[in-house]
């Protein structure tokens, strides 16, 4: 479980890092931390997987990276391991989970694939589809974004 | 100086270096600015100004920490909806409404809302989906929480995306 002081660390990183040149002073000194206290806290969270890393997020959209699909798979339950491992490979797929698959919805691998443009993305899903060999497939583009925003744990 | 940037204005390519750097980590050590400055061979302050300048047009959303949520013990999922074109406004309100609500995306096809919901427990992901089932009138919700995880990364190589454009 966490200490205090690790989740007030996480509180204060799951915001905004200061740009200020020593951002993790200025967070330190909220949490009434010494600097070193703060550093050596946020190292211990990152080495137990807790923190993935501290990283900037862009916004795809705005960065040129114009379509996003997500797509969808219906695998025999025995071949997706492979299969999932496979999609995983793939340089453009950025997410690959293994999600149930309901009466309604069979589908039960997702794969988050980034284009530049839709044409990009359909060539890319084609090509992904023939390599792992599964040909059931749909290839479900975003059409607005609704909500975009980062988790506040504490 | 570098010049001062509306929102919608291309990046350059010292900007395209910087994101592609930052994205992918960011260094825990008392001046990070400087490390990376260090690395891109600019100085603190250009650093600071250009982040301040991405952040400032919106590209940049956010430069901090990355939890896994599940190493807090907290439980997350993807849910989707069917909802009629004309009320997709309306029922994106009930649901964005949730702060455990990180992302909200409207898709073709005929589940056309999908959200992400994190929690910290299953049974309140599920309460949650059954408040906006009944708020909205809305059965058709399917709750599909990863069952194994293949990959996740969020970095974007900007000058490989420049070079292919």
């Amino acid at each position: 479980m966490l200490s205090q002081q690790e989740k007030q660390v996480i509180s204060l990183l799951q915001g905004n890092l200061p740009l200020t040149p020593r951002p993790f002073a200025a967070l330190a000194e909220q949490a009434g931390m010494t600097e070193d206290e703060f550093i050596e806290t946020t190292r211990k969270l990152m080495s137990r997987g807790v923190i993935r890393r501290l990283a900037g997020i862009i916004r795809h959209r705005e960065a040129g990276i114009a379509a996003n699909a997500m797509v969808v798979w219906h695998v025999p339950p025995e071949q997706a391991a492979r299969v999932g491992e496979e999609l995983a490979a793939a340089p453009e797929v950025t997410h690959c989970y293994e999600r149930p698959a309901t009466p309604e919805w069979p589908y039960n691998l997702y794969a988050m694939i980034h284009g530049t443009a839709r044409e990009e993305c359909e060539e890319i899903a084609a090509k992904l589809a023939a390599r792992v060999g599964i040909s059931n497939y749909r290839t479900l583009f975003s059409t607005a974004e609704l909500k975009k925003t980062s988790m506040t744990y504490f | 100086m570098p010049l001062p940037r509306e929102a919608g204005d291309l990046v350059d390519a010292l900007d395209r270096k910087l994101l592609t750097l930052v994205q992918k980590s960011f260094p825990v050590v008392p001046r990070p600015y400087a490390a990376i400055g260090e690395q891109l061979g600019i100085g603190e302050d250009e650093v600071l100004d250009r982040l301040g300048a991405l952040k400032a047009s919106g590209i940049l959303r956010r430069l901090g920490a990355i939890i896994n949520s599940r190493k807090l013990d907290f439980f997350s999922t993807l849910c989707a909806m069917k909802v009629p074109e004309d009320r997709v406004t309306e029922v994106a309100a009930v649901i964005n409404r949730y702060p455990g609500v990180t992302h909200n995306y409207l898709r073709e096809g005929e589940y056309n809302v999908w959200f992400t919901l994190i929690c910290p427990s299953a049974r309140e992901a599920q309460r949650i989906i059954e408040q906006i089932k009944e708020e909205t009138g809305i059965q058709e919700m399917l709750n599909l929480p990863a069952l194994r995880l293949f990959k996740v990364v969020v970095n974007f190589d900007l000058e490989r995306e420049a070079a292919r454009a």
